[in-house]
């Protein structure tokens, strides 16, 4: 047993929104650096889910692409639309029938997980529980800053499923919430709108020295600062150098986690993010799933350049291999 | 995200109803890494050349449905794909006038997850269509 690579098509998101790379690229793609985990957002590769449907055709599309490149479905990230009636939430049950009908897609598409976001009730997945361990699928709660393993909402969630009994609901930690560092790409974009130098000098200062962000905002604040210097600063409300450590008591339901990065340099390292540090935890916990890379720096270049979402995967790629001790350097085989 | 990718380039054309112009059109697209069930669009804003088109002037159209924004809303059965191109038309008899214009989009969406509700606005020039 051991650590496995993975990709969520996520990473692909600037070159698929504009038809730059199909379903067929991004398999391939990701098939050849040896990530053979593929997780998507259902909505974002499939059109037509979850209100319109889709259809068998393009279910067995994505089966044919996964036998063709040797891949394995990992998860399916749904999004649960509570907000989807204009002025009143969605009602429980319905909440949780749609949930049901998400565990019914992940089956269709092969997947073992599919992927809750943070902010829905534990009692809906709690109560959509039995119908995914029917199907044998595990429902995964991402844990996404600024929330953490630590904070009331996901001790709740955690002694729901406890509670349940239920083995088929699960974590799926997104490794942003173990921010070290302030993101170069998010210094460099808020300069560009037109952030001073010394107050985005003083944010990622403060960022390194663990600065609580209401102080941050303050001092901005009196620094002058308005607009985005006031956004740059508020960053800091939504994200945190938590520990990755913290991910070893709820070892048992994490199985599956979101590789998110912003940057990879040249040298094959995420500065903002201790990808060496959270390896070491994985692997202290005996953890035996995918690590699922996603990219998430585009929609801070996308105003300077062009994203290049296919480099960035690579490089970290080659980061986790190199991290997991693979001998065999991931590499692109044809040009992208 | 995707924000200056919202508005097609070379995209825009007179609308017309007949043989009437009534109005122009442009290619858009929902500024988001995923789509959207129509109900949670909130608004669309157009302006053409900094004029404000009235909100029940626009029309949203995908694969050859046509609605209003007041429809969208409980529209619970079709959805605003990832990167599908959605015909915006701006109605105004008579049209904008030829040549270039300078087209504002803005989209705001109801994200059931975000703690807030964001707007995003995209801007260009884009000359009309012979």
């Amino acid at each position: 047993m051991a650590i496995k690579r993975g990709v969520s098509l996520y990473s692909y998101q600037n070159e698929t929104f504009q038809g730059k790379m199909d379903l067929e690229d991004c398999i391939r793609t990701s098939a050849e650096l040896g990530a053979n985990g593929i997780e998507i957002i259902g909505e974002q590769t499939f059109w037509g889910w979850p209100e319109v449907g889709v259809e068998d055709e393009a279910i067995e599309n994505w089966h044919s692409l996964i036998q063709k490149y040797d891949c394995t479905p990992v998860s399916h990230d749904f999004m649960l639309d509570y907000k989807r009636y204009k002025g009143r939430m969605m009602p429980h049950d319905e909440q949780v029938a749609s949930v049901k009908r998400d565990i019914d897609f992940g089956a269709r598409l092969g997947m073992k997980f599919i992927r809750a976001l943070v902010s829905i009730d534990p009692q809906v997945l709690v109560d959509a529980a039995p119908y995914a361990e029917e199907k044998d699928i595990k429902i995964l709660v991402e844990v996404h800053a600024p929330l953490h393993f630590d904070h009331p909402w996901i001790v709740r969630h955690a002694e729901a499923y406890e509670k349940s009994g239920s083995d088929a609901l699960g974590f799926l930690p997104d490794m942003g919430m173990f921010l070290h560092a302030f993101p170069p790409v998010w210094k460099e974009k808020f300069l560009r709108m037109g952030v001073r130098q010394d107050i985005a000098d003083y944010i990622e200062k403060a960022y390194e020295d663990r600065v609580l962000s209401e102080y941050v905002i303050l001092n901005v604040r009196e620094m002058g600062g308005e607009g985005p210097a006031i956004g740059m600063a508020e960053t800091m409300r939504h994200n945190a150098a938590f520990e990755p450590k913290r991910m070893l008591d709820y070892m048992p339901r994490i199985h599956n986690i979101h590789g998110k990065f912003y940057q990879m340099n040249e040298d094959y390292v995420e500065p903002s993010i201790p990808y060496d540090e959270i390896v070491s935890v994985l692997k202290q916990g005996g953890y035996d799933g995918y690590i699922c890379s996603e990219y998430e720096g585009n929609r801070w270049v996308e105003d300077a350049m062009e994203p290049d979402s296919v480099e960035q995967v690579r490089r970290q790629q080659v980061m986790l291999a190199r991290l997991l001790g693979e001998t065999e350097t991931p590499a692109l085989k044809t040009a992208a | 995200m995707m924000d200056n990718k919202m508005i097609v380039e070379g995209s825009l054309e007179n609308y017309e109803d007949g043989c009437a112009v009534k109005g122009v059109k442009f290619l858009g697209r929902l500024p988001y890494y995923r789509g959207l069930g129509l109900s949670m669009v909130e608004d669309i804003q157009v302006a053409i050349d900094g004029q404000q088109v009235p909100r029940e002037d626009v029309r949203f159209q995908v694969r050859g449905k046509t609605y209003t924004l007041d429809e969208m809303e409980t529209v619970y059965d079709d959805r605003w794909n990832f990167g599908e191109k959605a015909t915006i038309i701006a109605l105004k008899d008579g049209g904008f006038g030829e040549g270039t214009h300078t087209v504002e989009f803005g989209v705001r969406m109801r994200v059931s997850y975000l703690p807030f509700v964001p707007t995003t606005k995209d801007t260009k020039e884009l000359a009309l269509a012979a």
